[in-house]
């Protein structure tokens, strides 16, 4: 009922909106206004452009201003920190056409507002101005490409080969992460062999496969790079944790990588932002389903003291799920070793340098 | 008296023999050929299913496209108004969309699966239903003849082909919003594997098929629309128009019909081995998948090859979406500067070349996508460069501007918008097309708000401005300027607000298409923001309904037109202020020169139309021109 009536007001102010227009109109008319000529309404647009140039710009710097902190999260990867130069440097060299175009827009709106008697001028085309604004534009372009191309080829380059290694797999709706265990060699895994229990797929008939462990969490050092290694058993998903500027799809059938090196504890970052429940976070950035937008895990970026302690302390999946392990030894001839996918190659120990 | 004038021009014609002006084989068409003694029944010997349904003529199927394409805005625009309302207050009920949404309000919250249904259907309508169907389709069709002064399209049947296979796909599409599992809801580019299993969603189901045979239908729409007008661009030219007399406008809606004709079968392609996969179990994009607790059989399949063909068409069809709107804007700049636009071969030439860059550069939407690293380098230097010809088009739009003698119509106001918002997502492309930043930046809010910049709010204020430039040549009336005045500005400053701000929240890293960002330390700040732009965006939209009540009153009781209102060179304002199908009464006026003589010293006019022989202006021709003076 309410409804009805509130639908009744509307149409009823709709139907008054809709006189009032008309009603102004036939005023117009008996007022003799009613026919186009270029008066009022166009100085004032055209004062309106340069309020809105003015206005605009000043909301808009002081809106950037005011939002800076809160638009650069703190980071914590060395890539990280050149990519975060490399953004505002660009931000910067994009502000200045992007301020000169609208000056001169909205400038040129106001200034060359019609004006009864005079003549716009007949400019046509001036080849040499276009050569000139065709080439600098190519100039900053190729050097803004150079930069890019530099620093993409280092990030996405081959990682140490010291670098820590361990895996994330993509699930609806959230992560798995594993390790390689006292081996270094992640081992086979199978999604035909995905159950309840085994979630990775582990297949246990392979050796490195037993030793590999499974996390809540993601355990990475301090000052080492990390490989990730990305997976999906499902659809799509990425992984994306904005700390470390890390962003890599994970696709089913076609396993991805990501590498990093973090430079900061979550304590000191905890310490440093006075917030005691800061996490490192993995988001997932890749539509997914009905819980994409909770796909979350933490990382937590250890003291590498800590970290060979914690990885130490982890038991291999096989040991905490024996009957996995029995039925595997079962059926260890079945046809399930054939399709395994090849090794996935070796990695040196985690912190070889550290663990003495 | 107009009998009359009918009359004499069409005995003209007959004398001429229907040089130069071809007529479409039409029952209408053939018509103008007949003897004197039919001439009067030119608008009564039609049945109106075939006048105003089944019609030939491009200005009605223009027309068609344009009304259709208004109701997919208004749609498109309530949807993005239902997600805004979740984002902007996560914590708010919704209980009262009961009655309209039914169960997909649950415990008076919005179903996270109908978000992602919402942002879908949001995409989809307005990329391709609204921006390529409603924009090009409308505008293509209606101008190309006109301006290039012909009697319609090279082929009438193909035309109207278009627009009943664009409606067939509209009425798919629109079934499958109400379906009990709802519409696709996989994101508007629809990546397997998650469009082709319905366990990974609900939307994968009946929704996703419908989302694909909708697509396939308005495809073959596309490519029936996109021959046509490369044909009549090509043959239908008018004695004297050569391709380098042709007005901006048609450039753009040629270079872009070339553009769809070439990519939107690769779509095709990727809408047709989806088809496959999901019923008929082949495995072109599924491998490895272990989904509701069964291993799937697929193998060997990529979901990353579904990313190279969907993006192979999705690329190139933001320029299909924002070509047409650059050239209507450059015609808009230079009739209401009252000045050549500046450059016109250069606008030429800039087209050409973000025609031709606009195909490979695709990839820049993959880099992390696990693709190889040597081909993100490629992309990147590639879509770099496209920045050039950009940049190029701009300053020739500036460079119109100076020292011209503005007018502000409504049309001039949302042009001079155009390049404002093009110039403020132009520029973020420059971010996001470098393969390490967009490590980052991809798929967040600022990629979000870079698109919506540069190729949607674009598009939308060139589709304004072409509608009201060009409707009183569409309905014979003007559209209230003052109530064109009010929509532009709050256009214009609703635009930027929901916008400008969008790149904060995309540059702290939310994520888009997240129902809500509350689980994450990460994405917290910025709940006031998010308010903020919802309410921008809610009243932006409502001030889309003072166009809507524009557009209808005028069409039924706006001031009467005059039949060049807007002193503009080009061919279309010389045929009779409501042409009838064959659009010239008498001959079709024969081109002498390049459309853009405005405010040539020593001319009378502010403008010399296209028609007029240097003969007739001796005394403003330029040293060149006086070789052609007959």
């Amino acid at each position: 009922m309410t409804a009805l009536a509130i639908l009744l007001v509307l149409v009823l102010l709709l139907v008054v909106f809709g006189l009032l227009f008309r009603l102004q109109i036939l005023t117009s008319i008996f007022s003799g206004t009613f026919t186009r000529d270029i008066g009022m309404s166009n100085s004032v647009n055209a004062v309106l452009f340069l309020v809105f140039l003015v206005a605009g710009g000043l909301w808009f710097a002081y809106s950037f201003a005011e939002n800076f902190n809160k638009m650069n999260p703190p980071i914590a990867s060395v890539h990280g920190h050149a990519m975060e130069t490399m953004f505002w440097t660009t931000m910067g060299v994009i502000a200045v056409p992007f301020v000169l175009c609208h000056i001169l827009l909205f400038f040129y709106s106001y200034k060359y507002q019609h004006k009864d008697g005079r003549r716009a001028y007949f400019f046509a085309h001036n080849n040499k101005i276009e050569v000139i604004w065709t080439i600098i534009p190519a100039i900053v372009m190729a050097s803004l490409i150079f930069a890019g191309w530099k620093a993409w080829t280092r990030i996405t380059g081959p990682a140490p080969k010291d670098a820590v290694v361990l895996e994330m797999m993509g699930k609806q709706f959230n992560w798995l992460v594993r390790y390689p265990g006292r081996d270094m060699k992640l081992g086979v895994v199978n999604y035909r062999l995905i159950d309840a229990t085994n979630e990775f797929g582990f297949d246990l008939n392979d050796n490195a496969a037993q030793d590999d462990f499974v996390a809540p969490e993601v355990h990475v050092p301090k000052g080492h790079p990390v490989l990730i290694k990305i997976r999906s058993r499902d659809v799509l998903h990425a992984v994306y944790s904005p700390h470390f500027r890390v962003q890599m799809y994970a696709v089913p059938g076609m396993p991805t990588r990501f590498w990093f090196t973090p430079t900061t504890t979550t304590d000191e970052m905890r310490a440093k932002l006075g917030n005691p429940n800061f996490n490192y976070e993995v988001a997932c950035n890749q539509i997914c389903g009905r819980g994409h937008f909770a796909m979350k895990m933490n990382i937590v970026v250890d003291e590498p003291d800590d970290y060979v302690n914690w990885y130490a302390a982890q038991k291999s999946f096989a040991s905490q799920n024996p009957d996995v392990l029995a039925s595997f030894k079962q059926k260890a001839k079945s046809v399930v070793s054939q399709e395994a996918e090849p090794a996935v190659e070796a990695a040196p120990a985690p912190l070889a340098s550290m663990s003495h | 008296m107009a009998v009359d004038i009918h009359s004499d021009a069409q005995e003209q014609a007959q004398a001429q023999g229907g040089r130069g002006t071809l007529v479409p084989s039409t029952e209408h068409g053939d018509h103008l050929h007949h003897g004197e003694h039919e001439h009067d029944h030119e608008h009564h010997d039609q049945h109106w299913l075939w006048k105003y349904v089944f019609s030939q003529d491009h200005k009605v199927i223009a027309k068609q496209f344009l009304i259709t394409g208004m109701f997919w805005a208004i749609l498109g625009g309530t949807l993005s108004s239902l997600f805004r309302l979740q984002l902007g207050w996560p914590e708010a009920t919704l209980e009262w969309l009961t009655p309209v949404l039914g169960k997909w309000i649950s415990a008076g919250k919005l179903d996270p699966e109908f978000y992602l249904a919402l942002v879908t259907m949001h995409g989809t309508i307005m990329v391709f239903f609204v921006l390529t169907a409603g924009l090009s389709g409308t505008f293509s069709n209606f101008l190309i003849p006109l301006q290039v002064g012909a009697r319609d399209m090279a082929s009438g049947f193909m035309n109207m082909l278009s627009y009943w296979f664009f409606f067939l796909s509209s009425v798919v599409m629109f079934i499958s919003l109400f379906l009990e599992t709802g519409p696709a809801a996989a994101g508007w580019t629809i990546y397997p594997p998650l469009s082709a299993l319905p366990q990974a969603i609900s939307g994968s189901g009946m929704g996703m098929t419908m989302w694909l045979v909708s697509m396939a239908l308005f495809i073959v729409s596309q490519l029936l629309g996109g021959v046509n007008y490369v044909t009549t661009v090509i043959n239908l030219r008018t004695r004297g128009m050569s391709m380098s007399k042709l007005p901006l406008t048609i450039w753009a809606f040629f270079l872009t019909a070339i553009l769809g004709i070439l990519s939107f079968p690769v779509l095709f392609s990727a809408a047709l081995l989806l088809i496959f996969d999901r019923s008929f179990g082949t495995s072109f994009f599924l491998s490895d998948i272990y989904i509701a607790g069964q291993a799937l059989s697929n193998q060997g399949g990529s979901p990353v090859l579904f990313q190279h063909l969907f993006w192979f068409l999705g690329h190139p069809e933001v320029y299909i979406v924002i070509m047409p709107a650059m050239g209507m804007v450059s015609e808009i700049l230079a009739t209401n500067a009252r000045k050549p636009i500046f450059g016109y071969r250069a606008m030429i030439g800039s087209l050409i070349g973000i025609s031709l860059l606009s195909f490979v550069v695709w990839a820049h939407h993959m880099f992390v996508t696990g693709m190889n690293p040597f081909l993100g380098s490629v992309f990147m230097f590639l879509t770099l460069i496209i920045a050039v010809p950009s940049g190029v088009k701009v300053f020739n739009w500036l460079a119109t501007l100076w020292r011209g003698n503005i007018r502000f119509t409504a049309a001039m106001l949302f042009a001079v918008g155009f390049v404002s918002l093009f110039i403020s997502g132009g520029l973020t492309g420059i971010i996001l097309g470098n393969a390490t930043l967009d490590i980052q930046m991809h798929n967040t809010y600022f990629v979000v708000a870079h698109f919506h910049l540069v190729m949607g709010s674009s598009a939308f204020f060139g589709l304004f401005a072409g509608v009201y430039h060009w409707f009183p040549k569409m309905f014979g009336r003007m559209m209230d300027e003052k109530l064109g005045y009010i929509h532009f500005w709050l256009t214009f400053l609703g635009v930027y607000l929901v916008f400008m701000p969008m790149h904060y929240v995309g540059i702290a890293g939310f994520p888009r298409r997240y129902y809500a960002w509350t689980g994450f330390d990460a994405f917290s700040q910025f709940a006031d923001m998010n308010k903020f732009i919802s309410i921008a965006a809610i009243l932006a939209f409502f001030a889309q309904f003072i166009f809507i009540f524009n557009f209808f009153y005028s069409i039924f009781r706006g001031r009467r037109a005059t039949q060049n209102p807007w002193n503009s060179t080009t061919l279309e304002w010389t045929a009779p202020i409501e042409p009838g199908h064959g659009n010239w009464p008498g001959e079709i006026p024969t081109v002498y020169r390049w459309p853009y003589d405005y405010s040539k010293p020593g001319a009378e006019a502010d403008f010399i139309p296209q028609h007029i022989p240097y003969s007739q202006t001796q005394s403003s021709n330029l040293p060149y021109e006086k070789e052609q003076e007959d």
